[in-house]
């Protein structure tokens, strides 16, 4: 049985500008369960990074949670002071992010960044946590690690300081993982290897990992459940399986049919989603594709509510009303909790 | 591609080099050389997309800068429609480069914020002398059609658009001045997904249309193979691989080709990936020259 680790209910964040309030993100609401890994994919603007953030409590002004809760272990995390935040973030819940280049000091050796990060969280001794750092760094897959501790960020190059920014992120042993487009300022060939380090992580049943990307490739390759968000809301939620192989959404629909095929060929014309992202200070009332959809009809003014379509697998569309219960109805009468 | 054999060369690289001095002593010697292009020769034919794939640091992007002369060479030739660019002066040059066109990756900073879309469209063409008068403001509407914005988008300034809005702005400003050949330097790597496809597919339709010649540099490999019609592949400085897309992607011969092609993450999770790990070390200890291993692919091993 599957160990509830995170809980998001109708999160909502907001961002103050001069011109309005732009509704980065709209009412999301998930789960993530102890060991698994989970990718969000989204296109800039659609409120991935944002709800990241949201769950770590990292939203500065202008941004402001509006509304909603964040459940992790059974304890709610709204309204922590940030005392209390500070224990939480590193601990239980880790954050890499995209640039590895600003995330390091750059005056600082290595090994210094990472047995503080050790010492601090921890409390072991200097050199236990030396060791562990070698461990860790030896674990992400840097070749000698006793000798690459006395260098500085300069060093190295950009996937191996990827490497030990996730290196760092696991050295508290948190529960949880929240990636930020961790390989998307990197080569193909560097990428591949970080790719290779989350397959890894996939299979360790104490760190749940959260991949936030807009590549569905890498979805793909190295995620067990997907969540589609666009306009700031979910669209779409499914076991990886089913996003690639029966996808339910137009969105998701729309978003796979605009990658090359693999094996397709050249020339083989690409189908674009027409149109543009919809403006987050203000947005259509109804489903945010609207604009974009090929079978947007007059009831998609009006916002759809998530329809069960298989096993831990919804979809925010009018299109599945015809075959499918809501997900509201089946969590009343109980049958499948889980989503 | 037997059709693309009998079309005539356009473009026509050889052994060309760009090295950069990497530090310099107290005197202002060089001591240190940066090699970003070494040695690089190839050819593209009127109306082909040859694409450039490579990683970053490999020069892809410093052969296209060289193709446009934004950088002299420190060594090579290069020849368009048979013409030596390589001996001539900035005036000379000047009608090869409105020939010569080119599309940046990032819309952002590519175009001045101070200008409104018919001023920037209209740029290139008040440099080259073309659509005096009355008639410019009717060239850049009906340009701004062609590329799917609207005559109403004229008097807008870039912070008005999004980013692909912007990239069709940059696209419609390259071809203003009706060139022949168009380096696109990561034109879509800026751009969401979906909007992705959105350029691609316009990029493609003004090739036949106007019958351009495109030099696709780019880091995503499943887009290149979409568009070009021949590749590239870049390491450190040097061509390591050059074939028809489909060959390339279906029978590459080169270890650094191999293990490009096998770190692209396949949007499938049925896909079974093997990683086919890259050492370095063959193309470290000996450069070789390009030679080919089956009609039009061309591989730098030994025999």
């Amino acid at each position: 049985m599957t160990e509830r680790l995170l809980t998001a209910r109708d999160l909502r964040v907001s961002f103050h500008t001069r011109d309005g309030d732009n509704q980065a993100v709209r009412g999301v609401s998930f789960h993530i369960d102890a060991g698994e890994t989970v990718g969000i994919v989204g296109e800039s603007g659609s409120g991935k990074s944002v709800t990241a953030k949201a769950i770590m409590s990292l939203i500065q002004p202008p941004g402001e949670v509006i509304g909603g809760e964040i459940e992790f272990r059974g304890e709610n995390l709204t309204g922590l002071s940030e005392r209390k935040w500070r224990k939480i973030r590193g601990n239980q819940i880790a954050m890499v992010f995209q640039d590895p280049m600003t995330s390091l000091n750059p005056v600082k050796k290595i090994g210094e960044q990472m047995t503080e990060v050790i010492r601090r969280h921890r409390g072991l001794s200097r050199d236990a946590a030396t060791e562990e750092a070698i461990r860790l760094l030896r674990e992400v897959g840097i070749p000698e690690p006793e000798r690459r501790i006395r260098q500085y960020p300069h060093e190295f190059s950009g996937g191996m300081r990827q490497r030990v920014m996730i290196a760092m992120a696991l050295s508290c042993q948190p529960e949880l993982l929240i990636a930020d487009e961790p390989t998307t300022a990197l080569d193909v060939t560097i990428q591949a290897q970080i790719l290779e380090l989350f397959k890894r992580l996939k299979d360790n049943p104490d760190t749940a990992v959260i991949l936030i990307t807009h590549d569905l490739g890498v979805v793909a390759q190295v995620c067990t459940r997907v969540i589609v968000m666009y306009g700031g809301m979910i669209m779409e939620e499914a076991p990886v399986e089913d996003i690639f192989y029966r996808p339910q959404h137009p969105y998701t629909i729309g978003l796979l049919r605009s990658v090359p095929k693999r094996g397709g060929g050249t020339r083989e014309r690409l189908v674009p989603i027409e149109g543009t992202p919809p403006d987050l200070l203000d947005p259509p009332p109804g489903c945010p594709f609207i604009t974009r959809c090929p079978h947007a009809m007059d009831k998609c003014k009006e916002l759809p509510p998530m329809f069960h379509i298989g096993p831990g697998h919804r979809s925010l569309c009018w299109l599945a009303e015809k075959d499918h219960p809501t997900v509201a109805d089946v969590k009343a009468e109980g049958e499948d909790a889980d989503v | 591609m037997s059709e693309g054999a009998e079309r005539k060369v356009l473009v026509d690289v050889r052994n060309l080099k760009k090295h950069f001095s990497k530090s310099k002593d107290l005197w202002g010697r060089t001591t240190e050389v940066l090699k970003a292009v070494d040695g690089v020769s190839f050819q593209i034919r009127r109306g082909e997309t040859f694409g450039l794939v490579g990683e970053s640091g490999s020069g892809k992007s410093t052969v296209g800068r060289c193709l446009l002369r934004l950088y002299d060479y420190t060594d090579g030739e290069v020849r368009f429609d048979g013409q030596d660019l390589t001996k001539l002066g900035e005036k000379q040059l000047k009608p090869f480069r409105r020939r010569i066109q080119s599309i940046f990756q990032d819309p952002y900073s590519s175009l001045n914020p101070g200008m409104n879309v018919l001023e920037l469209i209209g740029e290139p063409m008040n440099i080259h002398g073309l659509y005096p008068g009355d008639e410019r403001k009717e060239a850049v509407a009906t340009l701004l059609e062609r590329v799917g914005l609207k005559r109403e988008h004229l008097y807008r300034y870039p912070h008005e658009f999004s980013g692909g809005q912007r990239q069709r702005i940059s696209i419609a400003r390259a071809l203003s001045v009706r060139p022949d050949f168009v380096v696109c330097d990561e034109p879509i790597s800026a751009l969401d997904v979906s909007v992705q496809a959105q350029v691609v597919n316009m990029l493609e339709d003004l090739q036949s249309e106007f019958g351009l010649t495109y030099l696709f540099v780019a880091h995503d490999l499943s887009m290149v193979r979409h568009i070009s019609d021949r590749i590239g592949v870049m390491y450190r400085g040097r061509l390591v691989e050059v074939a028809d897309s489909d060959e390339l992607y279906d029978n590459p011969l080169h270890p650094y080709t191999k293990a490009l092609l096998s770190a692209i993450p396949v949007p499938d999770p049925h896909a079974v990936s093997e990683r086919i790990a890259w050492t370095g070390e063959t193309a470290d200890s000996e450069a070789h020259a390009l030679r080919e291993a089956s009609p039009g692919h061309f591989v730098a091993l030994p025999e």
